[in-house]
């Protein structure tokens, strides 16, 4: 069990240094002049051309480019935002907050919902509750979430019904100071993770019933009750938690198109803002933070589904 | 081309292989699911093929007031610039499906070929391919599309790439997990025995008994490319101004969705519908596939 938390730690680590060598070669180690791709048009002035190319490194050899990106990347230093001037680290702190608050707010509505809708199903299997919720995920899943949302704002913030805020308004540090406009949001990213949780906990709530055990308790004489949650439901969670790891991974690259559409101070704003702008440290900084919560949530549903198997928690002791 | 022409196109010849008794899309049909999928997703592909020859104006042409809901002789009004909004819907399909599908087609393909070569050989061509499968899964689809587009700018071909690429590391997976169940059977081990070539092995002992997961790879691969491009073209990522694409047009018209909701209601439907319904196809053909593959088992 050990030896095999450590080989997918090693692991994580070399696909984060991968996937940093990605974000650098895709941003600074193009055969185009990176300048010049981020000034454009102003690209004719030769002393802001160098002014740029100085302050990114890009006459310095590629080896020693990365190499000084990623020693400031080590310590949370991801260089200075082209427009303002600020640190970029500083400059995502509240933002990363704010969307790590619309995240955790989506999961913990989210994921505790779609279980309970999943238990149920298998308990109702191939009845009418069923066979509504599993053509419902059918139909939500496929759906992009952007599509979603709008949807919500049709439905909820226009027409007739006036009931909540179409867009975000506000700044990224006090996010749960306006809970009415936090609904949309939360609602389209709720809608766009529990699907898979859904058809997971069904799957796995009915292979559990459909166990020897359970058959056990039952014979046991046990109320059908005691037998659902204290027999069934805690077997069935395991695979289930790692499928809501993968979807909290999904989430944070997931929130960049939501906070696009909802107008919400998160990094998915900042890095759409950053595109815009061409503003090539901001790019770098959030593609490897999204990057980095993915490597390591996947990390851990690993880890997550290792410790809930029972045959791999116990051969390997 | 399409969901709705494969599944229907190619069920006829499904009887004449021997090997498989009622044939995948055959036993996809009996379905509701499929059915239903069918109707929604051939509904909105013809929208995106008849619709650019029946639009009463040119997508780029100007025919009212800017952002009217009910501008004379429009049927939806008119969009932020004044172009009719319900010309640039009709024309807006085509290239979101062209895109799609022909992504998802470039990353099935590759991906069954690397899923193959991987599954059948066994040796360092597998490690490498799918440890850099692993690595490249690492990162999130859309983001990396968004990182490349967004330094490289947005062009179509690049669009395609992207998608397919990421389409076809998730496909060499499920292609090798299906390769490594034929591999074991005994008809490989006699081409094997009498000398047949490897690739002839793989192309014609292994591809032909895998063709029920690649469809279903390939109708999920579907659904996820128009979602992903629909996604990227809404963030202005993907194919640019003035060209009508629903994507682009949910975002041009979605600060104005107050007073010309149309602009964005109708493509976004589309995309809606159309997703929709292929993944009620994939589904029929996935419960399709599981079924078969258990009589094949035994």
């Amino acid at each position: 069990m050990l030896r095999l938390i450590l080989y997918r730690l090693f692991y994580g680590l070399l696909t984060l240094f991968v996937v940093s060598l990605v974000v650098f070669a895709a941003t600074q180690a193009l055969p185009s002049d990176p300048a010049q791709a981020i000034l454009g048009r102003e690209a004719a002035d030769p002393d802001r051309l160098a002014a740029l190319r100085e302050q990114l490194n890009l006459d310095q050899p590629l080896a020693l480019q990365y190499w000084s990106w990623l020693s400031g990347v080590a310590v949370l230093d991801f260089g200075t935002s082209l427009s303002g001037g600020m640190p970029v680290s500083e400059l995502l702190g509240p933002r990363i907050q704010a969307s790590l608050t619309l995240m955790l707010v989506t999961a913990v509505i989210a994921a505790p919902i779609a279980m309970v809708i999943g238990a149920f199903a298998a308990l109702r299997r191939d009845r009418r509750f069923d066979h509504t919720s599993s053509m419902v995920t059918l139909v939500l899943a496929a759906v992009p979430e952007f599509a979603v949302g709008i949807a919500g704002i049709l439905l909820l913030a226009t027409g007739g019904l006036k009931l909540l805020p179409a867009v975000y308004a506000g700044s990224s540090t006090e996010v749960l100071a306006n809970p009415d406009q936090l609904v949309l949001p939360v609602l389209t990213l709720a809608i766009a993770v529990s699907p898979p949780i859904i058809r997971m906990m069904r799957a796995s709530m009915i292979e559990v019933l459909e166990s020897e055990y359970v058959q056990q308790a039952r014979l046991k004489g046990l109320p059908e009750r005691t037998v659902i949650w204290r027999h069934a439901a805690p077997n069935a969670i395991g695979p289930v938690a790692q499928v809501i790891a993968l979807q909290l991974g999904w989430l944070a690259g997931g929130v960049v198109a939501i906070e696009f559409l909802f107008n919400f101070p998160g990094i998915g704003k900042a890095l759409m803002d950053a595109i815009e702008a061409r503003n090539l440290p901001v790019i770098q900084a959030v593609t490897l933070l999204i990057a980095a919560v993915y490597v390591l949530v996947n990390l851990v549903a690993d880890v997550v589904g290792l410790a809930a198997n029972p045959k791999v928690r116990v051969s390997s002791r | 081309m399409s969901t709705a022409a494969t599944a229907s196109g190619a069920a006829p010849a499904a009887p004449a292989s021997p090997v498989r008794r009622p044939g995948l899309l055959r036993t996809a049909w009996r379905f509701h699911r499929t059915k239903i999928g069918v109707v929604l997703a051939g509904a909105v592909l013809l929208v995106a093929v008849a619709g650019p020859f029946l639009s009463p104006f040119s997508p780029t042409e100007m025919a009212g007031m800017p952002n009217s809901a009910a501008a004379d002789g429009t049927l939806f009004g008119t969009d932020e610039v004044g172009r009719d909004v319900f010309s640039r819907f009709l024309h807006g399909g085509y290239t979101l499906v062209t895109i799609a599908v022909a992504s998802a087609l470039a990353g099935v393909a590759v991906g069954a070929v690397l899923g193959i070569v991987a599954g059948y050989l066994r040796n360092w061509a597998d490690e490498l391919i799918m440890r850099t499968n692993d690595m490249l899964l690492a990162f999130p689809q859309l983001v990396l599309a968004l990182l490349l587009l967004s330094i490289l700018g947005p062009q179509v071909w690049l669009l395609v790439t992207i998608i397919a690429l990421s389409h076809a590391n998730r496909v060499a997976r499920v292609t090798r997990e299906a390769t490594l169940k034929v591999v074991e059977q005994d008809f490989v081990k006699s081409a094997e025995a009498i000398g047949v070539p490897r690739w002839r092995i793989m192309a014609a002992e292994i591809l032909p008994n895998i063709t029920s997961p690649l469809l279903v790879e390939l109708g999920l691969r579907i659904t996820y490319s128009v979602g992903t491009i629909a996604t990227l073209s809404f963030l202005g990522m993907g194919l640019q101004p003035p060209q009508a694409d629903w994507g682009l047009m949910i975002n041009e018209g979605r600060t104005a969705i107050t007073i010309q909701p149309w602009a964005v209601v109708l493509p976004v439907t589309a995309v809606a519908v159309l997703t929709i319904g292929a993944n009620l196809i994939t589904d029929g053909l996935s419960r399709a596939s599981i079924g078969i593959d258990r009589g094949v088992e035994k």
